[in-house]
């Protein structure tokens, strides 16, 4: 073992606290998503439909989009005082920010100042997470082992799935404790404001942590850089590797990421109307199954290199999502299918809603299909109590209840995608940390890491739910909904072809120079 | 393989202001045909937000083209000297 690494005992206390702090800031970012729809509600004028939802998918990818200066800046504290000190701060910008977009009013009480406050708070949350991940995974790859490292490093790729699944989770069961009303109303709240006790304990662990013996050295040997941007993008040697990472490997990386989870997860709940429950808990089960194939393919990546690893998990997304997707769609419909006819249930209501005197007509329908798909739909329709007022749009609320068996096909089909996202993802840590120099290493390793997943990966949702829109005609409302795969499927082949031709396979032993 | 590398570097090299071009022509006929007041707004800075973020990543596609004529990746590093240059 090189002198400087540390022992097993130590190394799996760095891992246990460098992964808890950056599980909960993936938690912090994610639960944003998650409740994405509900939270554009809340922020945008009630009339404001799909544009709220784009708008909303707008400030999320906001968040992605300032990671990339939020690595330049703490990557940079990071190469100048040390990893330990840079990535306590970004924990608690973090547990900060998120804590604050839990106590933000909606429109109805301060206008646009809501979506602009949460916008702030998103940029914030961007940036801390933009020093987080280079910070926590330079900082274990300087403590493990060489012929180890993509072992060791892999358990903090499983911090980003994990931060989902914790995220879903505590939506989940606030939800369940509330009842849909209350959650609906104040209870999405909550996930954000449980933040600040996960921070805390966090907070806790990291400051018992000591400085990586990488940097010691250096800075014990007055070898820190004095400029760390300067070094890693003015200076041609570097520069040239830090495009190679980006175009090489993380753009890849980040679509199949955010395909196979966030994209995965809008399309069943928006497209195949699959209800708010099982379209989370199908990712909750793919993601328990799948989180394991981290550490597979980190060690893997140790035997056989982390090249090909990679390389094979983005050729499997571009030949196999339409697939999947088009499984999806076909498993979902109910216009294909016969209705089960005397098990239709009707249930209509009205009332006249206060303040306004509307009154508001309510139909509950639920219809059986003979593929075992229970679909319920909401229909509210407004009569305005002025008579000269417009008649506001019906708003129709369709839902489906995929039966058992559907449902597991669903589980096994994300699963597939989430598999491909641990080949890439999985080794990725131990691939940028050998690229670069211990120096400029958090600096170097950050940005192309957080152009690709930030950028690229962050955008698919956003992008792929505008590339659909420019499908949808008015004999064609809906637009073809494989259409927004082309993005991710681009960018995937590009970088396979990239990665495929320009990166070596052999793995960097001495990454303490 | 070395000259595989090289000759890919031109299409790197062209690939950034062809994105470039097809992005701008995207925006503008996209702009162009959403209709008046808050869609043309709405449409107006999703265009504007790609552009800003995927332009600039172009100009990395190029200068990574660029680097790949010139022979930059006929031989990847091994130690970090020889990142110095």
């Amino acid at each position: 073992m090189n002198s400087s690494t540390t022992g097993t005992n130590s190394i799996r206390r760095v891992i246990s606290a460098s992964s808890v702090g950056t599980l909960i800031e993936w938690y912090d970012f994610y639960i944003f998503g998650s409740l994405a729809i509900l939270i554009g509600k809340h922020l945008f004028p009630a009339d404001a439909g799909a544009s709220a939802l784009i708008n909303t998918l707008a400030i999320f990818a906001a968040g992605f989009i300032v990671r990339p200066f939020g690595a330049l800046v703490f990557g940079r504290l990071g190469d100048l005082v040390g990893r330990k000190y840079t990535f306590l701060l970004t924990l608690v910008l973090m547990g900060a920010s998120t804590f604050a977009i839990g106590l933000i009013p909606g429109y109805k009480s301060i206008g646009y100042t809501a979506p602009v406050l949460v916008l702030i708070l998103r940029l914030i949350q961007g940036l801390a997470l933009g020093g987080e991940y280079g910070g926590a995974a330079t900082y274990v790859a300087e403590h493990a082992p060489a012929n180890r490292r993509g072992f060791y490093t892999s358990w903090i790729q499983t911090t980003a799935t994990l931060g989902l699944f914790l995220s879903l989770g505590v939506i989940l069961l606030t939800k369940n404790m509330l009842g849909d009303d209350a959650f609906n109303e104040y209870g999405w709240r909550i996930p954000f404001l449980v933040s600040v006790v996960l921070v805390l304990i966090s907070i806790y662990i990291r400051m018992k942590m000591q400085e990586s013996p990488a940097f010691t050295k250096l800075k014990n040997e007055g070898k820190t850089s004095a400029k760390p941007l300067r070094e890693s993008f003015r200076k041609r040697g570097n520069f040239k590797m830090v495009l190679l990472a980006l175009f090489g490997a993380v753009m890849g990386q980040g679509v199949v990421w955010y395909t196979g989870q966030f994209y995965a997860q809008s399309f069943i709940e928006n497209v195949c109307k699959i209800n708010f429950e099982q379209s989370r808990t199908i990712l909750l089960w793919a993601i328990a199954f799948a989180t394991p194939l981290f550490i597979v393919f980190g060690a893997l990546s140790d035997r056989y290199g982390r090249k090909w690893i990679m390389l094979t998990g983005m050729l499997l997304g571009v030949l196999t999502w339409r697939p999947i997707y088009k499984t999806f769609l076909e498993l979902s419909d109910t216009k294909q299918q016969t209705e089960i006819t005397g098990d239709a249930a009707i249930e209509r209501s009205t009332e006249i809603a206060a303040g306004t005197n509307d009154t508001v007509t309510t139909t509950r329908t639920e219809k059986h299909f003979e593929n075992g798909i229970i679909v319920k739909e909401t229909k509210k329709e407004i009569l305005p109590a002025v008579a000269s007022q417009e008649i506001p749009k019906v708003q129709i609320k369709t839902e489906k209840t995929l039966p058992t068996g559907t449902y597991w096909i669903f589980i096994a089909l994300v699963f597939v995608q989430i598999a491909y996202v641990t080949m890439v993802y999985g080794p990725i840590a131990a691939f940028l940390v050998e690229l670069f120099p211990t120096k400029i290493r958090y600096t170097s390793m950050s940005l192309p890491y957080h152009i690709g997943n930030g950028v690229f990966g962050g955008l698919v949702p956003f992008l792929g739910t505008l590339i659909v829109s420019f499908t949808m005609t008015e004999a064609n409302p809906a637009g073809d909904p494989l259409a927004g795969l082309w993005y991710p499927i681009g960018v995937a082949g590009l970088c396979f072809i990239i990665g495929a031709v320009y990166l070596a396979n052999k793995r960097d032993e001495n990454v303490m120079d | 393989m070395n000259n595989i590398k090289k000759a890919l570097g031109v299409l790197w090299f062209l690939l950034g202001p062809a994105l470039v071009a097809l992005m701008i022509w995207q925006a503008l006929d996209k702009i162009g045909k959403a209709a008046e007041g808050a869609a043309r707004q709405n449409t107006t800075l999703q265009w504007g937000i790609i552009l800003f973020i995927f332009i600039p990543i172009c100009i990395g596609m190029m200068i990574f083209g660029w680097y790949a004529l010139r022979g930059e990746y006929t031989k990847l590093p091994g130690k970090s000297e020889e990142l110095e240059d």
